[in-house]
């Protein structure tokens, strides 16, 4: 079944790859510089006009398409740029899951010695909340867009490297393998060349579904203060700081919130979308 | 039947009424030290006026009246004070208050507390002739005992058993008895989630009506409960319009305008002298290790921007050219020009002309302290438009606290600059402030250092005529604004915001107890 | 696996930047006072040496005192467990009751408006971060409607209506995602089932469909919705501190937090275990359950 004939993978898709464009045209969208405040224009509401003060010293006009935060940055551009940055946060957290899991499901299920202790290890980072090893590790290191990346791929590994291994087990047995294996092919050969090529496609699900987890992570560090520097807009720190006046100003924490939504759900969308086609028997159980 | 139910509802409305009292107040911080000697955390100071008591106050127009003290006097020479207790005074376990624990207190507080540190450098010894007397000697005049020993923020000399006092002034108490109006509910303590006080019905206030923290301590209500676990700031406002709790001590800025038009809300101020912000240079490392730098920083952190952004309520901010206080007796402008009397074109000439070679200053930002986040990323703005680059870095408040504590060289864990707030009056004068101590390492956190200016504070410290005091006070200030010991950025208040319900507030540097009524 | 944990645990917190003594001195404190307050700690050891006095304490029992509070880990965490356990039986209750039906519902009506609308609102349930959609309950439930209380958690020992009032917000916001999870995972299992042979044979015999639909089709779902469950709750015990902050219960999560930004090294190292211990309770439990649920499995 063709992955591109399938409904979900085309709607997720399209949105996904519209998000990619807003937020690598965001300067050219009618934005200002995301970081940009003047106190004067603290808390406008959508679509009222105020003032911006730029580096250099001059007072620009400027229209608050999605209002204003309380420290009078532009939310309208603060969203678009957010879009970057969640994005990046998403994917790098998702490949880099991705990457450690692989390498540990491949230890661990062909290296029987490794097998033990690797697992016991995995099993040790499940027993503990996501959130809370992503806060430990970025309140226990300096928040950056590294750490906090780090931060969110780490509770991904071990799922990662279970779900590599049972395939690596399953894999092991088939026949072909075990010809390689008395031919006597070299355990990395054997790894990369006939076992990794059948777990891409159950790891490209896996992988939309880490993304969408990690969006949503970034967003719920950052509202509890332990996220990225608020200097770095993200969608999850924009709802941050509005956080205080939702009642009075909800657009702070409104059309990021729209914004985190769709993204989210278009990645869960296409991860469907994927699971469907590429991996019918997981679309079964789940 | 109809007579059944006018019993139930009778005997209903009878218990009701035998009901205790209760205070639920949401603090503006999390509870978790408990020892106010140990700590200059305001939450412990505000526990430590829960449960213990002082030898004297400090009333609404800043004059130090007795509290524990029924009578003192001086000799002549200034060097031998002698007090008597009042009677009546007893500790929550039955004890009565000695002398002696009034010594052992005073020397626990004088080694933590920077001008109880001071006052005991000129103290030579103390004695209990009585157990309801006791006496200093000193060494030479001292121009501020009572002011010390009245003291009323961080830390405050509360006065404990005396052998609660005898723990070692760097390990924490674990003992919460003290002489106050309030009695510590220790069982009932959960960290995180409540503190509880129960009135202390033995308590004997004085006559006289309660003035910030002097007069009559009398307690209205039976119980109040600190609210440990509400820290969402806008749960906090839902919880007040519903009437789940009954005081908020420090809303966040943006959330007075609802609780303003919340017709059973009332804002209170009750600390009118309130806070002053500032950001610390630290004068060790480059580039703010050069006067001239530090003086082009000045120039260019104008306080009007920082008090908009962080704070944004007009009636709640005003500049304040000073280093201390503004409207008290040391609030002075005078020697401020190198800040109030500039502008962002003068700050880039002085940069310039200094030398600057670009080193970037490392500037800590809190991310999880409403009342002062928003500084690091206006001094950032400014800074930058004057010709400086920033590294502006992010960490939660108690890695800022670890982190400023450092004497690295910023790229290796140090920092460059952090801003911070501080109450009143634990910046109204010169011993008190910590930002104008210059002798180097000894410093509070930025290490400034000059002679000129630790000569002045000591003629300070000794001097007992007010008005050459004020004259040296002034001359300290010009001193420190020339060698830009740190950046004063303003004055704020935070009110609190109460139910229409609850009456009797009292004025302080805190948020205080007693004389509260709930109706 | 609890040692891992624990050494991993161990290690990390002393090899990170961030001072406990430090913190705890305060503002006014000199290089020396921090010195010994280090030292009142046991942190200026080495490394080995802490952690086998800890490991020492450990097995007899007793899992320390917390750096900031006189008191002990185990106290603290005592104090915690009813709110967070009482939250998180609520939040499943509630999950599975609303989602089974649904779940099952929607593989009955395959391809129907039903099967869809389910399918779309459960992607939208785990797409909508907690914070917003628990904002977004309290402004319509507790401040336009009045319903409920906005904040807060009242013991059981204090009545059992208020105790209910201050859980079923934070309850119904938790278990939007699992309701989500479950319905779908009932939905496919209950789907399976139908397609299987045994199913037709109960259908020729006359059996009513609700039977047919419950006791055998169901039946296959057991296992996995008893997975899922397993999963969530060990989530819901440590993992819920959005939900924690915003109202205000004070549950395991929020303390782990506070832990955590306090650098309160003995309270991290004992909620960790804590937590390491209830999951492997839990999944010892989801594995006897399978015994109970799927007759074909036996240990």
């Amino acid at each position: 079944m063709n992955v591109l004939s399938n409904w979900s993978v085309r709607i997720g898709g399209l949105v996904l790859a519209l998000l990619v464009l807003v937020a690598a045209a965001a300067p050219w969208l009618g934005t200002v510089d995301p970081t940009l405040f003047d106190a004067a224009s603290r808390d406008l509401r959508p679509g009222e006009a105020g003032e911006i003060t730029t580096l250099e010293g001059d007072t620009v006009k400027h229209v608050f398409l999605m209002g204003s935060d309380s420290y009078g940055r532009d939310i309208y551009s603060r969203v678009l740029y957010g879009t970057r940055v969640s994005l990046v946060v998403g994917l790098t957290a998702a490949l880099l899951a991705l990457f450690f899991g692989v390498i540990c499901g491949l230890v661990a299920g062909y290296l029987r010695r490794l097998d033990g202790v690797v697992m016991r290890v995995m099993d040790g980072i499940m027993a503990i909340p996501a959130i809370l090893i992503a806060i430990a590790v970025v309140a226990l290191w300096r928040a950056s867009l590294t750490s906090v990346v780090i931060a969110i791929a780490i509770p991904e590994i071990p799922r990662v490297t279970r779900l590599v291994r049972s395939l690596v087990l399953t894999i092991r047995e088939e026949p072909y393998v075990e010809a390689a294996v008395s031919l006597g092919t070299p355990t990395a050969k054997i790894m990369f060349g006939h076992i990794l090529p059948n777990t891409i496609a159950p790891l490209l699900v896996q992988g939309t579904y880490i993304c969408a987890f990690a969006i949503l992570l970034e967003a719920i560090l950052s509202f509890l203060g332990v996220g990225l520097p608020p200097d770095i807009p993200t969608w999850g720190n924009i709802m941050a700081e509005g956080r205080v006046q939702f009642v009075a100003y909800p657009h702070n924490v409104f059309f990021p919130g729209i914004f985190l939504a769709v993204t989210v759900l278009a990645v869960n969308i296409l991860g469907d979308g994927l699971r469907d086609t590429l991996d019918p028997k997981m679309a079964k159980r789940v | 039947m109809r007579r059944l139910l006018a019993l139930v509802a009778l005997l209903a409305a009878f218990s009701a009424g035998a009901q205790d009292k209760v205070l639920r107040v949401v603090p503006h911080s999390n509870l978790n030290i408990l020892d106010p000697i140990w700590t200059t955390q305001y939450m412990a100071r505000n526990h430590g006026y829960m449960v213990y008591d002082t030898l004297f106050g400090t009333d609404e127009k800043n004059r130090i009246q007795p509290q524990m003290v029924e009578k003192w006097s001086e000799s002549p020479d200034h060097r031998l004070w002698t007090f008597t207790l009042r009677p009546g005074l007893a500790f929550h376990d039955g004890a009565p208050v000695t002398g002696e624990d009034v010594i052992a207190s005073l020397q626990r507080w004088g080694k933590r507390d920077a001008m109880g540190q001071k006052l005991m450098s000129f103290v030579e010894r103390m004695d209990t002739p009585q157990p309801n007397t006791f006496r200093i000697f000193l060494r030479e005049a001292c121009g501020f005992v009572l002011e010390a020993l009245g003291k009323p923020s961080s830390n405050v000399p509360f006065i404990m058993p005396r052998r609660i006092a005898e723990t070692p002034a760097d390990k924490q108490i674990e003992d919460a008895t003290g002489s106050g109006p309030y009695i510590f509910a220790k069982e009932e303590f959960k960290p995180g989630d409540k503190a509880v006080y129960l009135k202390n019905t033995k308590y004997v206030p004085r006559k006289e009506p309660p003035s910030g923290t002097a007069g009559g301590k009398r307690v209205y209500v039976d119980r109040v409960e600190w609210n440990l676990a509400l820290r969402d700031a806008q749960a906090q406002v839902n919880a007040l319009e519903r009437g789940e709790v009954d005081i908020l001590e420090q809303p966040a800025f943006e959330s007075y305008a609802p609780l303003k038009a919340d017709k059973n809300v009332q804002i209170v101020n009750s600390n009118p002298l309130g806070f002053q912000y500032m950001c610390r240079f630290n004068h060790l490392y480059p580039p703010f290790n050069n006067q001239k730098i530090r003086q082009a920083a000045l120039a260019a952190m104008q306080q009007e921007p920082f008090l908009r952004a962080q704070v944004g309520v007009k009636e709640f901010y005003h500049s304040c050219p000073s280093m201390f206080t503004c409207n008290t007796p040391y609030g002075s402008p005078k020697g401020s020009d190198i800040q109030s009397k500039s502008n962002m074109r003068k700050a880039q000439e002085l940069l310039k002309a200094s030398g600057y070679d670009g080193t970037p200053v490392v500037l800590m930002k809190p991310t999880d302290l409403a009342a002062i986040q928003k500084l690091p990323e206006v001094a950032a703005q400014l800074l930058r438009q004057a010709g400086f680059k920033v590294d502006l870095q992010a960490m939660d408040w108690n890695t800022v606290v670890t982190r400023r504590a450092k004497k690295d060289p910023p790229a290796q864990g140090g920092w460059n600059m952090f801003c911070t707030a501080w109450v009143a009056p634990d910046i109204w004068n010169p011993i008190a402030n910590p930002a104008v101590g210059a002798m180097g390492e000894k410093s509070w956190f930025g290490w400034p250092s000059d002679e000129k200016l630790e000569q002045l504070r000591d003629a300070f410290a000794r001097e007992t005529d007010a008005a050459k005091k004020k004259a040296l006070a002034e001359d300290i200030q010009a001193r420190a604004f020339e060698v830009g010991t740190h950046a004063p950025l303003g004055e704020y208040i935070e009110p609190l915001a109460a139910r229409k319900s609850i009456t009797g507030f009292v004025t302080g540097p805190g948020n205080l107890y007693w004389n509260i009524r709930k109706n | 696996m609890l040692l891992v944990v624990a050494v991993l645990v161990f290690l990390l917190l002393r090899l990170t930047p961030g001072d406990p003594a430090a913190i705890m001195a305060g503002d006014a404190a000199t290089a020396e006072q921090i010195a010994s307050i280090r030292a009142g700690l046991g942190l200026d050891r080495p490394i080995a040496v802490q952690f086998g006095l800890w490991m020492q304490r450990i097995l007899s029992g007793d899992l320390g005192q917390s750096f900031y509070f006189r008191i002990g880990v185990a106290t603290l965490i005592g104090q915690r467990l009813e709110p967070t356990f009482a939250l998180a039986a609520l939040t499943i209750l509630i999950a599975v009751v609303v989602s089974i039906p649904m779940g099952v519902l929607a593989a009955w009506r395959f391809g129907g408006w039903f099967d869809r609308a389910l399918m779309g609102f459960s992607v939208l349930g785990f797409s909508v971060p907690v914070f917003v959609l628990a904002y977004l309950l309290i402004w319509l439930v507790s401040l336009k409607l009045g319903w409920l209380p906005v904040q807060g958690y009242s013991r059981l020992a204090a009545g059992v209506w208020p105790f209910l009032e201050h859980l079923i917000l934070p309850a119904i916001t938790l278990s939007v995602i699992y309701i989500a999870l479950i319905a779908r995972v009932t939905r496919a299992s209950v789907l399976e089932a139908l397609g299987e042979d045994y199913i037709r044979t109960a259908r020729a015999k006359g059996l009513s469909e609700l039977r047919v639909l419950v006791r055998h089709a169901l039946a296959n779902a057991a296992v996995p919705i008893a997975t899922v469950i397993g999963i969530g709750i060990s989530i819901l015990i440590g993992g819920v501190v959005v939900t924690e902050s915003v109202y205000a219960i004070p549950g395991l999560g929020r303390l782990t937090v506070d832990a955590v930004l306090a650098r309160d090294f003995p309270t991290i190292q004992g909620v960790i275990l804590f937590f390491s211990l209830i999951y492997v309770a839990i999944n010892l439990l989801i594995d006897l359950s399978y015994v109970f649920l799927d007759p074909r499995i036996r240990y």
